[in-house]
């Protein structure tokens, strides 16, 4: 008899989901699936207002990267205008979104992720938190909580508010940057770059006792997409597409993000709200592809900065010619960490980002505009259309997390296959909200909403008819 | 005494107000010396616990899931509080009752760039309420705890007021009621 495992609420993710798994007669895996239950509509929400209001509206998708958001949606803005914004407001902008990869990456990192990393897997469930850590590794916890909190303060010093900042918006950024500001984030640096170096180290030194999840929890190959800049290096606000593939050949290079849309496409399945992004040239589903820190990391030759390269050498050596293990988003998350750190060092020195010129003004010059930027999860693109007023008549979000449903689907699945015995037990349920917590999917993003990710493990039979619920109840 | 139980719950929102609720920073340790945090996302409690003394619910109410949870808290729960103007007024999330929910949906998986239609759920995924609404249309709420988000300082003194059994003052507001 065959059976559906659901597990509801996914939970220690960035949203409302749910997992499926099917089982044969045999009670072997048939199939696994990721559906993400939540849905908002901003693609219809926006219609009929005026796109200077769009960084604000847009920055509510997601309270987790909001940051990413106002940009994509702010450099859209730039090309309605039609202008080039002061050298001043590209490096504010650059800056902000330093912070926010790292404040999100130390959610990711310390909130989420590393009770399992850290407790275990099969750790109790209600120690494997963030609460059970305090009581565990209160220091180590505390390092974390202040990794974000740097991320969050610059948001603050320069974006005015932490979350939904709206300091930046269509021709560039509002406030002046001040050496005040400057004084204030130099005090962090010392203590972020250090509390990164551990939290790798802990990493690393753990590696060893997850050899089964690394090389069962989502390791395939694929595509990989990423922003590079002209020489081929890490970029996070603006550059060139590139894609790789799972042995680390070049599949596409110098792709201009203004034009996405006619290199990838979406597909929907019936059962996710959430899209299924692919390359077009390879079609769907084989064009599926991978972003955020994994990709970003595979598809970029080097770093650009000194402590971040040493590490990036290090993790290339992991794979052959690309990482193709999920379970490696966790140290690739952590290198990019201490390299946004050491970049928002660099530009503390930069006489540019403290330049008068902050706004380029412009009234409405075109009726498209595209906008493009690494979001901590992946490569984000927004596309608005307006009327000759400046009303929106159209968006087109392409979301980071989307870009990784194929990728959460087959891992899975693939977990599935490896841990689920006979009678799934609390750690192998815990192992299949693992893999995708890999991808630290936005799901509010992803489906342009956001909530609680169910976990439930359905058991169906040969006909899909409910032979079993288990539900991780605590 | 024992410690007050706390929770946390996300509706239909974007998460910036767990997100603020997170900018406690250190704060959160000392929340947690005060109030044992039974449920929240950030946590593997899946199902909402039974006498849980003070909750915060994000977001507003957009599918038949958030309904059922929503009446299943208000029930398990001493003091429900309405977190952020989402689960207040309905904000972003309710921007789409000026839309047909159809055409909402059709927007986002028929016009664009897509293969496939729009998801029908497989009996996996709720159904969307054809109106967004606010989480007091649907269940009794104790308190309102306006921004978008709340900040921090606001919600850290509003928790601990209501922890230590204290009428939070920004309550007087009533925002978006
Ligand atoms: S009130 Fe604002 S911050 Fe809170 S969930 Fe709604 S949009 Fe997000």
């Amino acid at each position: 008899m065959s059976r559906r495992i659901v597990i509801e609420p996914v939970t220690r993710l960035e949203g409302h989901a749910k997992i499926t798994v099917q089982l044969d007669d045999a009670g072997q895996v048939r199939s696994a699936r990721f559906h993400v239950t939540e849905f908002r509509g901003f693609e219809k929400i926006c219609e009929g207002r005026p796109f200077h209001e769009m960084p604000g509206l847009m920055s509510r998708i997601c309270g987790i990267c909001p940051v990413s958001h106002v940009l994509a949606s702010s450099k859209a803005g730039d090309m309605l205008l039609g202008v080039e914004i002061p050298p001043a407001a590209t490096k504010q902008r650059r800056l902000v979104n330093y912070a926010q990869v790292l404040q999100s990456h130390a959610l990711s990192f310390f909130h989420l992720s590393s009770p399992d990393l850290l407790l275990g897997m099969d750790s109790p469930p209600e120690k494997r938190n963030i609460f059970g850590l305090m009581e565990q590794d209160r220091e180590f916890l505390r390092s974390g909580i202040r990794l974000r909190q740097f991320g969050q303060q610059i948001i603050e010093l320069v974006g005015g508010k932490r979350i939904h900042p709206g300091w930046s918006g269509p021709g560039g950024v509002h406030e002046r940057f001040t050496t005040r500001q400057r004084d204030e984030i130099v005090k962090w640096i010392p203590e972020s770059i250090e509390s990164i170096g551990i939290a790798l180290d802990r990493l690393k030194s753990v590696l060893d006792s997850f050899r089964e999840e690394v090389a069962h929890m989502g390791n395939f190959p694929s595509l990989f997409l990423a922003t590079v800049n002209e020489e081929g290096g890490l970029e996070y606000y603006d550059g060139v597409i590139r894609i790789t593939d799972g042995s680390g050949n070049t599949i596409a290079e110098a792709l201009d993000p203004h034009r996405f849309y006619t290199y990838l496409g979406e597909a929907s399945e019936s059962y996710s709200f959430m899209k299924f992004p692919f390359y077009q040239p390879f079609g769907y589903p084989q064009g599926h592809y991978r972003v955020g820190p994994l990709a970003r990391l595979n598809v970029a030759k080097f770093a650009g900065t000194y402590h971040a390269d040493r590490e990036m050498r290090e993790f290339k050596q992991r794979g052959e010619g690309a990482v193709c293990q999920s379970f490696h988003f966790h140290l690739a998350r952590l290198i990019e960490m201490l390299h946004c750190t050491e970049r928002i060092e660099e530009l503390m020195e930069d006489p540019e980002l403290f330049e008068e010129a902050i706004q380029a003004k412009a009234s409405l010059n075109r009726r498209e505009g595209v906008g493009s930027c690494e979001a901590p999860r992946g490569t984000l693109f927004h596309r608005y259309w307006v009327d000759k007023d400046g009303l929106m008549t159209k968006a087109d979000l392409l979301i980071a997390t989307a870009q990784n449903n194929q990728a959460m689907n087959l891992s899975v699945e693939q977990t599935a296959r490896r841990f689920l015995d006979a009678e799934p037990d609390q750690g192998m349920l815990n192992r299949l909200e693992a893999a995708i917590r890999c991808y630290d999917p936005c799901l509010s993003c992803s489906t342009h909403a956001l909530g609680r990710m169910p976990l439930v493990v359905d058991v169906t039979g040969p006909a899909g008819e409910p032979v079993r619920q288990i539900r991780r109840e605590t | 005494m024992s410690k007050k139980r706390l929770a946390t719950v996300w509706l239909g929102g974007c998460s910036g107000c767990h997100m603020s609720f997170l900018d406690l920073d250190e704060r959160l340790l000392d929340l947690a010396e005060l109030a044992d945090v039974c449920y929240t996302p950030i946590a593997d409690v899946k199902e909402f616990p039974h006498n849980v003394d003070i909750t915060l619910v994000e977001g507003a109410v957009a599918n038949e899931d958030h309904l059922r949870d929503a009446k299943k808290i208000r029930e398990r729960s001493g003091i429900l509080v309405a977190f952020g103007d989402c689960a207040i007024t309905g904000n972003v999330t309710a921007l789409r009752n000026l839309f047909n929910v159809e055409d909402v949906l059709s927007r986002a998986y028929r016009d664009s760039m897509i293969v496939g239609g729009v998801p029908e759920g497989d009996g996996i995924v709720p159904k969307l309420l054809e109106k967004v609404l606010r989480l007091q249309d649907v269940v009794a709420v104790d308190y309102f705890l306006p921004g978008c988000p709340p900040p921090a300082d606001v919600i850290f003194q509003f928790v601990v007021d209501l922890i230590g059994g204290k009428t939070p003052a920004v309550t007087g507001r009533k925002f978006g009621s």
